[in-house]
């Protein structure tokens, strides 16, 4: 940690990507992205940075020519968000299915229609079972070290998966933080170049992505599957090594506020800010409130996340998508399937807030807190801030 | 394990690859048709249309400068047959 700098959270993504010097760019633009790639077309046009940069015409062609290109044993980086990212939905199954370690950001945005350019987490949240490792950043800061930390995650041989990198559309994206840059000599110390096991290469032909008949599809499942669950390991295992050597500490699931407090809050994202504020300024007013952030969403680190919410008697699910014509969100419907089976269970509630870029504020925390208290809130979930005449 | 697994999922290359070069080789594409051509040699002119248009590059002339589609990988879509300007092949049920 050297030089603190005030920039656009973008840019600073855009940087650690030059950092992590990627051979390959391939990316469209689109909203709330688009600051990402389009200065890292720069670096490439000016040679600051020594890539192909693939303009395509859209996110599936993106896809598929990062899908190609880490194939070919290059270090491949792209970014997208919402529509862009369904676009992209069937590839990204082959990307996890061919092992192949692409970095991806995901400026988090409301998915269509109507048209909505504002964030919350649908877009990532259709995007659940794609079998990529999937990390959520906090801040600016957070946002630029994950995405050094992500080549690194996603190349180790004991992963060999793709990984995205979200972080909020506009809440994150567009915002200047000061941020401390890590000197290049320290990056590349951590991130030693792509060592692929197995690319394409003329010289010894292999088959990547041919017919999965009955007789072989469950196993090669199984085999990503498997990857994806060990990845949690590594996921740990670097984030400790970022810790001791930039003296960050990212766990994959974090607690604050009071020791041992009766209600926590769950949060995912850039929203965790927020109401960590107002888990402080109600503990101030004497109240026994926590905070526990998921990092880590794929694969969803079980054990944490028991050992964060153990001893509590009430938990808060804060969720930014609609999973419609379920009984929960997303995030809670997680909560509730891993809770199942364990011996003591808070009573959960859950709300559904934020969605299309709607204001979450300190306040806003305050009452939903008073409402769980008082059960005032639906059980199923309850769409926060929803007008309604009824 | 099931009796209908290939292989054990820890066996398996790297994301399902397949790493010994020239086994499609060994695929038989022409069990999937339904039908198969058959030339009339009467009829024929040895002109070589249908190896040219063949598709699945199956046609081959034999020593007496017919030709004959190996049967192994034809896939039956009797494009031949509509090409041959003798109309000398005939599609037949497999
Ligand atoms: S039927 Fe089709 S595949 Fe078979 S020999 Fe004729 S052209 Fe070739
Ligand atoms: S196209 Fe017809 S005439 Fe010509 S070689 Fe083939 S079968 Fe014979």
């Amino acid at each position: 940690m050297n030089k603190a700098k005030g920039l656009e959270v973008s840019l600073a993504i855009a940087e650690a990507v030059k950092q992590a010097d990627v051979d390959v760019v391939a990316a469209y633009p689109i909203t709330p992205q688009t600051h990402i790639v389009e200065e890292l077309s720069v670096y490439v046009a000016n040679g600051e940075l020594d890539a192909e940069y693939v303009p395509v015409e859209s996110e599936h062609s993106a896809m598929s020519a990062a899908v190609g290109s880490s194939a070919a044993g290059a270090r491949t980086y792209t970014a997208t968000s919402a529509q862009g990212l369904a676009l992209m939905h069937e590839i990204l199954f082959i990307a996890s299915g061919l092992r192949l370690p692409i970095v991806m950001t995901v400026a988090n945005r409301a998915l269509s229609a109507p048209i909505s350019i504002w964030n919350d987490h649908g877009d990532i949240m259709s995007e659940r079972d794609i079998g990529w490792i999937q990390i959520f950043a906090e801040n600016g800061q957070e946002a630029y070290e994950l995405t050094i930390a992500a080549f690194k995650i996603a190349e180790d041989h004991r992963v060999l998966l793709p990984i995205c990198v979200n972080v909020d559309g506009f809440i994150l994206t567009h915002m200047i933080e000061p941020i401390n840059f890590i000197d290049q000599n320290e990056v590349d110390k951590f991130l030693p170049p792509f060592k692929p096991a197995l690319t394409l290469d003329p010289e010894k032909p292999v088959t990547m992505g041919p017919v999965g008949v009955p007789e072989v599809y469950i196993e090669s499942r199984k085999q990503c599957e498997q990857a994806l669950i060990n990845s949690k390991a590594v996921v740990s295992e670097v984030l400790a090594d970022w810790g001791q050597r930039f003296n960050q500490k990212y766990r994959l699931i974090e607690r604050n506020g009071a020791a041992s407090p009766k209600t926590v809050f769950i949060t995912m994202g850039s929203m965790g800010e927020t109401t960590m504020t107002a888990v402080k300024e109600l503990e101030e007013s004497g109240q026994s409130l926590g905070q526990v952030r998921i990092r880590l969403w794929r694969p969803f680190p079980k054990e944490e996340f028991l050992d964060a919410i153990k001893d509590v008697e009430e938990i808060i699910v804060i969720d930014r998508a609609l999973s419609p014509g379920s009984h929960s969100g997303p995030v809670a419907q997680e909560i509730k399937a891993l809770l199942y089976d364990q011996p003591q269970k808070p009573k959960i509630h859950n709300i559904i807030a934020g969605l299309g870029g709607r204001d979450v504020t300190v306040k806003d925390f305050k009452k939903m807190y008073e409402m769980a208290r008082n059960n005032e809130l639906d059980p199923n979930y309850t769409i926060w801030g929803v007008r309604s005449d009824a | 394990m099931s009796d209908q697994a290939i292989c054990a999922w820890q066996k398996l290359e790297l994301g399902t690859a397949i790493t010994t070069p020239g086994n499609a080789a060994e695929l038989r594409t022409g069990d999937w048709k339904t039908l198969h051509p058959l030339t009339d040699q009467e009829k024929c002119i040895k002109c070589g249309l249908c190896s040219l248009y063949c598709p699945e590059f199956c046609i081959a002339q034999d020593k007496e400068g017919f030709y004959p589609a190996d049967l192994f990988y034809c896939k039956g879509c009797g494009i031949c047959a509509n090409e041959c300007p003798k109309q000398a092949i005939t599609m037949t049920m497999d």
